[in-house]
């Protein structure tokens, strides 16, 4: 129950969803809304652990991960943007497809074997820095750390480079974005794919450095899904995003930790002697994406605040609107 | 209007395929004919991954057909397995009709079973009570506690504009970790995972029941669910295509500043049509619970009917008479299912088939031309 222990498996852990949160944010901001992220993670943490197993090369593993992540969601991207279909029910059939393809092709998997883990280390001097340097840099995975660099990184990308504004552009007004010249269908084709490349990584966090090994559903237990709430939360900004993934990182974390003491704040700790009463710490995660994504609409709507303006929409080129 | 949309053009071939809108409805066999044409899609689709992981698609398939229609015991089995199907289907139907993308049937059907067990469990009634207040008094609580998981999506989005597909998947997870909550511990029988076994007072009568009199019912599980989810999907049928709030509700989905304007209160609907759609999945769960468990148990209450159902009502264009032929089918690919491997076969399969539904779809708002190059005008 020691407080930075917490927090730096919460960085740690929540690097998962850090990572298809931002995927998510990509592919939202060019205005396809993909629920498949849960699929996609299966799949990424699926591919990547089996070629980490069969080459015992974890990077190998990685990039296929990324790679596969990013093709099965093309076909979201040829569905909802080439035959305009629903993107809800799309992105739905996606995360069937995938969970599927991921369950037939992981069949054994869990007792192939183990793998080299990616490597975890410390930064030597930030490692100094009272309290946040043992959070933050002290024998973290290197996709932690990479987490670090990504997320001003897509920042920086979406609001401050040229790319970033068409990206922005395609989201917010499609048809106008079309008659300056920017091609809207392969911008959302591309981000599309990014998105799924991310959240392939983000199931390869998992497979590969964070939990290794293949526990078919309950390797991402749900975690697609908090990060769909959660790019609400975040409002579509990066940096939110990462607060938000390290927060619930840290929760899934004390949740563990709190059933092991005897004694809690001087009390006999219920979590111990009834290890059934556990069952209500494993709703938090869950119940706590609810919340946020009240506060989150709350606050949208305070702010006025709103999801890029074509989110959900297929663009038809010359129809009225957006 | 849409200008035609070009894919698949090739430079050097003479002729390209062309998609102009439709302007027309296609005739209803056209609808009805792609829907079939998809799912062969998604077979042959499904049979080449079988094959690449190196099991054999013509048997896989041949056994599938064979150990859910073979006979008219496995039938019987087939048609166990469409009943809670035909619920969370049929609760689909009804959300979907709305644009309400209700993905919670599954932890509805859980809180509908977990509703009904609790009154033989808690206990509400007791052991030696008649089947006839039994079996009324689970149905009622399955259908309120079925409600109640359906309310807080549809309030929450009625009220703060949550998006329902999440807060609805979230209490899925919720629902498991409340039933496994009363199963492991409040009413685990001698530590097992499972809760003691309901009286027979409080099962819902089965055809071998009538085994006595009607010989060839012996040995046959099917049982009063799946008249009651019948008749459910017949009602269903009359609220959606001919009731004034049916017409509503498709108007909301079809139209919703329509719906507006028209002075339909759209709030209201939302949080109506929510608990209408956990009611039915907890419906589902009390009729699984009393017809084939006959006791709580996590594995085979959260079994994924929820996420079936959503499919089953897909492939159904969300008409309910329609989806209690294609819950049988389905009842069918998960009963052969249990026996195949690799173990995740009918999980693609359904996965498949969604993609290729949804897909198709294409077809019904595109025409397919065949055109010469430079032909176009």
């Amino acid at each position: 129950m020691d407080p930075i222990i917490i927090l730096q498996a919460g960085v740690t852990t929540g690097t998962v969803l850090l990572f298809a949160t931002l995927g998510e944010i990509f592919a939202e901001r060019s205005g396809v809304l993909n629920l498949g992220v849960e699929g996609m993670m299966l799949l990424g943490a699926m591919s990547g652990f089996s070629v980490a197993v069969k080459t015992g090369n974890p990077w190998l593993g990685l990039v296929v991960a990324m790679l596969v992540g990013g093709l099965i969601s093309q076909i979201h991207a040829f569905i909802s943007i080439t035959l305009q279909a629903d993107q809800v029910v799309s992105g739905l059939s996606l995360t069937f497809l995938g969970t599927g393809i991921s369950l037939v092709f992981g069949e054994g998997l869990s007792k192939a074997g183990t793998i080299s883990l990616l490597p975890a280390f410390s930064i030597p001097l930030l490692t100094q820095i009272p309290f946040l340097g043992q959070i933050f840099f002290t024998n973290q995975s290197i996709l932690v750390y990479l987490g670090y660099l990504i997320t001003p990184l897509a920042w920086y990308y979406i609001n401050r480079t040229r790319p970033g504004l068409h990206l922005r552009a395609v989201g917010e007004y499609p048809s106008a974005a079309d008659a300056l010249g920017i091609n809207v269908f392969l911008t959302r084709y591309l981000y599309v794919f990014v998105g799924g490349a991310f959240a392939g990584l983000g199931g390869a966090t998992i497979s590969l450095a964070i939990s290794p090994g293949w526990f078919s559903e309950l390797t991402t237990g749900g975690q697609g899904w908090i990060a769909v709430g959660l790019v609400i939360f975040a409002q579509w900004d990066p940096f939110r995003a990462m607060g938000g993934a390290y927060a619930f990182g840290a929760l899934r974390r004390l949740i563990l930790d709190i059933q092991g003491p005897t004694m809690i704040f001087g009390l006999a700790n219920p979590f111990y002697y009834n290890s059934y009463l556990g069952f209500f710490l494993q709703m938090l995660p869950y119940a706590f994406t609810v919340i946020v994504l009240i506060l989150g609409s709350r606050e949208a709507m305070r702010k006025r605040i709103g999801s890029p303006a074509a989110l959900g929409n297929p663009y038809i080129r010359g129809e009225r609107g957006l | 209007m849409a200008e035609s949309t070009q894919i698949n053009s090739r430079k050097r071939f003479p002729f390209k395929l062309q998609f102009e809108p439709r302007l027309d409805t296609p005739p209803g066999w056209f609808s009805a004919a792609l829907q079939i044409g998809a799912v062969i899609a998604a077979l042959i689709l499904g049979g080449i991954i079988i094959a690449v992981v190196g099991a054999n698609p013509f048997a896989t398939y041949a056994h599938i057909a064979g150990a859910s229609f073979g006979s008219i015991g496995v039938l019987s089995d087939t048609l166990v397995k469409a009943t809670p199907i035909l619920f969370t289907a049929l609760a689909c139907s009804i959300a979907f009709r709305m644009k309400l993308w209700n993905i919670g049937a599954e932890g509805q059907f859980i809180m509908g079973a977990f509703g009904a067990s609790a009154v033989v469990l808690a206990p509400l009634l007791p052991a030696t009570t008649s089947a006839w207040i039994f079996i009324p008094v689970m149905m009622l609580a399955g259908i309120s506690f079925g409600a109640m998981w359906g309310f807080i999506p549809g309030i929450l989005k009625a009220r703060f504009k949550v998006n329902e597909i999440i807060s609805s998947l979230m209490l899925n997870y919720i629902a498991i970790s409340w039933m496994n909550f009363w199963v492991f511990g409040v009413w685990s029988e001698g530590g097992f995972q499972m809760s003691p076994k309901f009286p027979q007072t409080a099962w819902l009568p089965r055809l071998l029941d009538f085994g006595k009199s009607v010989p060839l019912f012996r040995g046959l599980t099917t049982h009063l669910g799946l008249l009651i989810g019948i008749l459910v999907a017949i009602i269903l049928w009359f609220v959606i295509y001919r009731s004034k709030w049916g017409y509503e509700i498709r108007l909301i989905g079809d139209n919703p500043t329509a719906a507006n304007y028209a002075g339909i209160n759209i709030s209201k609907n939302v949080v109506m049509a929510m608990m209408l759609s956990g009611a039915l999945a907890g419906l589902g769960g009390m009729s699984e619970i009393t017809g084939v468990i006959h006791r709580l148990q996590t594995s085979p209450v959260a079994a994924g009917y929820g996420f079936t159902g959503i499919i089953v009502a897909w492939l159904a264009k969300l008409n309910p008479i329609v989806a209690i032929i294609v819950s049988v089918l389905f009842g069918a690919l998960l009963l052969a299912g249990r026996e195949i491997q690799p173990s995740g076969i009918p999980k693609m399969i359904q996965g498949i088939i969604l993609v290729c539904l949804i897909a198709s779809d294409f077809l019904l708002r595109y025409r397919v031309r065949i055109v010469r190059v430079g032909e176009e005008a």
